[in-house]
């Protein structure tokens, strides 16, 4: 028998047959309709958040942890206009999300009607793709065509735009979920070229002096396993992106930790002087090649990628292979192990001094992840110190969100992530304000997990109304708040471009007491100023006695302190500034 | 490089203005931009006219065949194509320079479609440069109003660009 329902019960039954648990949301009168049918039924849950932002950037962190698509739903004009931000976000790391926004009735559009926005349009810039509702009965086919658009091929959000006259509780239509979905002209590859495989599998076996680059794309691609295998099998050294962090595991030796602009010595220097470079997921964005005309000057590339419009945007590509990180190294597997019995290869012995290159330039300057072991109590603390102690207390297990600036470059260098998906950050877009939201998008996908957002008092600021939703909700999250009281990232390049003239970027007088601010959220706030009273505060924060309690320690840090390595600019991906007064 | 890149899209409300935004978001350059709906008409066809270098047409029609509602993208310019754009242009046209305007009109194969006892209006076809050609024959001080229409493309022979 048919279901006739009403557009409102529609796209939220859709929802439940898509297998939606959360959505988060904030209601308003173009979304009434919807809002009603939410409210008469109980297996999709709502999160009422503060902000449409944070919404956007809990399903965002929800999507990062789980692979799942995050679900939105706001309400027209600023509802709408509050969530590019995080729809934007979203966009640039390709991280699948449905956003529904309710939009004025059909009649009205076009009426500068109140809280009337084009969403559609404006959207459109940062959006994989948009739907407008016409009538109720489109409802179901477009919720399926905008999960399979969001999380196939490269995911990315999908904006559906939902006039109240779509939703009206009086007009029903027949209901039947599709079971799937074809699009003549969306057809994203799920395969890679067997013959260019074969190729790179080829370039590979003989590579003297290689280098794996992966990125998001790994960790997105669920490939991370069949990295790790492939990389062991070849005895290779892996660097991985910001977006990639976690796709090998940081504490495994062949590990050369993040490459790029705040990258280690060794990543760097190898990705310079290596005769190949296997890309898989990543992009070669401006933050990991410095200057492309300067790039890796003697590599053969082979860049591994599910969008085509990455291969070649930025380098020029020796191999390409278009296709998903899962597939491809699935089919290159076999192949690999074939060509490796063939011809005794890769040559072991130019892999060896490679590897003693390598371990060289570790020695020399790579990153010092023992900064607590020296300190003397009454030291001021500093950020990597804040982060090794966040890494000893949850020992590589906890999922970790940042924010944007120095506090986040400071835990992709000192937080070992040893899986994927556990390192949440706004890579591509930078959006400050991401951290909390996100972390809380993650305690909502797994309630029992250690779930840490390394943030700066600058970027918390943007979204710390939602202490309220967290006490709401009743999420444990552990704020570690690296208070430099001023914009971090900012400062450093004032001292480093701008002659030490801080524009605009300090605010010493003005900060909040961050302990009773959260404490009047009803959360348990925390004060470390000496290096001697970090170990016990991380430890308390994350002792049984507060497992159910959301922490915020307000650490703060020497606000002196740059993060080092940083890339010079117009550079080569090997020139670096490696402290105030050394370069190499 | 002048490129001459064809493409089928759904037709769709919305998508055209994915297209142009496209290439506004990206820095690349319309300089014409034709669309209309094809024998089948649930896609439109669109020729777009722009310039850049080999690698910008690349990222170009990457970008454009990533657009969900994009069917399929052709450069035209990769191989054998005809391309041709129609031109009405208002001619002040006066006393004796009318004779001289029928000529150059005729020579350049075009037609007078509107004639008042000032002026003509000169319907004229052919590939861009021809239309050029024409402007600066007859002289910018006799031309009152030009409406061109921009580039349509096909490819020669066997080269179809269809569904």
């Amino acid at each position: 028998m048919t279901e006739h329902l009403s557009g409102g019960d529609m796209l939220i039954r859709a929802l439940q047959d898509e297998g939606v648990d959360y959505i988060f949301g904030y209601p308003g009168g173009a979304a009434l309709h919807i809002y009603d049918a939410i409210f008469r039924q109980q297996r999709v849950e709502h999160i009422l958040v503060r902000h449409e932002q944070a919404a956007t950037h809990m399903a965002d962190g929800y999507a990062r942890a789980t692979g799942k698509p995050g679900v939105v739903l706001v309400t027209s004009g600023p509802g709408a206009t509050n969530a590019i931000t995080g729809i934007a976000t979203a966009y640039m790391d390709s991280i699948p999300m449905i956003v529904i926004s309710g939009q004025v009735a059909t009649d009205l559009i076009g009426t500068d009607a109140f809280q009337e926005t084009d969403m559609v349009g404006v959207s459109r810039p940062v959006v994989k793709h948009s739907f407008m509702v016409k009538s109720a009965a489109e409802i179901p086919m477009i919720v399926k065509k905008a999960f399979y658009i969001a999380t196939s091929g490269r995911p990315g959000p999908v904006v559906i735009d939902v006039p109240k006259d779509t939703t009206d509780p009086a007009v029903t239509a027949a209901y039947k979920y599709p079971k799937s979905v074809s699009l003549r002209s969306y057809n994203p590859a799920t395969k890679g070229h067997t013959g260019q495989i074969r190729r790179a599998v080829e370039a590979l076996a003989r590579a003297r002096r290689p280098v794996i680059y992966a990125g998001g794309g790994v960790v997105q691609g669920n490939s991370a396993e069949l990295l790790v295998r492939i990389a062991r099998r070849l005895n290779f050294p892996v660097t991985t992106t910001l977006m990639g962090l976690g796709a090998y595991p940081s504490t495994d030796r062949q590990c050369l930790g993040m490459l790029g602009m705040h990258g280690t010595f060794e990543a760097n220097n190898a990705m310079h002087a290596s005769d190949l470079i296997f890309a898989i997921g990543a992009r070669f964005d401006d933050r990991v090649t410095n200057n492309p005309k300067k790039f890796c000057p003697q590599a053969t590339i082979i860049h591994v990628d599910i969008d085509p419009a990455s291969i070649g945007k930025i380098i020029a590509v020796d191999i390409p292979i278009v296709g998903p990180a899962r597939a491809v190294l699935e089919e290159m597997e076999p192949m690999l192990e074939q060509e490796l019995t063939k011809h005794a290869l890769p040559d072991a012995a130019a892999l060896q001094d490679w590897w003693k290159q390598i371990d060289g330039w570790r020695a020399q300057h790579g990153l010092n992840h023992e900064m607590l072991a020296g300190a003397k109590a009454g030291d001021p603390v500093l950020p990597q110190q804040a982060v090794q102690a966040l890494l000893e207390v949850t020992r590589s297990e906890a999922y970790v969100t940042s924010d944007v600036g120095q506090h986040q470059m400071f835990a992709a260098q000192y937080y070992k992530f040893d899986a994927p998906r556990r390192w949440i950050n706004s890579g591509g877009l930078g959006t400050m304000g991401f951290g909390l939201p996100a972390a809380m998008g993650v305690q909502f996908a797994f309630p029992n997990a250690t779930v840490a957002c390394v943030t700066g008092e600058g970027s918390f600021m943007m979204n710390m109304q939602e202490l309220s939703t967290c006490l709401q909700y009743g999420l444990p999250i552990k704020i570690v708040n690296l208070n430099n009281a001023a914009l971090g990232m900012v400062k450093q390049w004032q001292d480093m471009q701008y002659g030490g003239r801080h524009s605009q970027s300090t605010y010493r007088d003005a900060l909040p007491d961050f302990v009773k601010l959260v404490e009047s959220f009803g959360h348990v706030g925390m004060l470390v100023e000496r290096v001697g009273d970090l170990m016990p505060a991380m430890t308390e924060a994350f002792s049984e006695k507060n497992r159910k309690r959301l922490v915020f320690l307000d650490v703060h840090v020497d606000p002196e302190e740059h993060v080092y390595p940083m890339a010079i600019k117009g550079g080569s991906m090997r020139d670096m500034f490696l402290s105030r007064s050394e370069t190499n | 490089m002048r490129r001459i890149i064809a493409v089928l899209l759904e037709n769709e409300a919305g998508a055209l203005s994915r297209v142009v935004g496209l290439f506004a978001q990206r820095n690349y350059n319309i300089e014409t931009l034709t669309v209309a709906p094809t024998e089948d008409e649930t896609l439109s066809r669109l020729t777009v006219t722009t310039t850049g270098d080999a690698s910008k047409i690349e990222q170009i029609t990457k970008q454009l065949n990533k657009l969900i509602e994009v069917v399929k993208v052709m450069d035209l310019t990769d191989g054998d194509h005809v391309e041709r754009e129609l031109m009405l242009v208002k001619l002040r046209a006066e006393g004796d320079k009318r004779d001289e305007l029928k000529r150059t009109t005729d020579i350049f194969r075009g037609q007078i479609i509107d004639v008042t006892d000032a002026t003509y209006t000169v319907q004229l076809t052919g590939p861009s440069g021809k239309l050029d050609a024409f402007i600066r024959a007859i002289g910018k001080t006799a031309v009152l109003e030009v409406v061109r229409s921009g580039v349509s493309g096909i490819g020669r022979g066997e080269k179809i660009l269809s569904l």
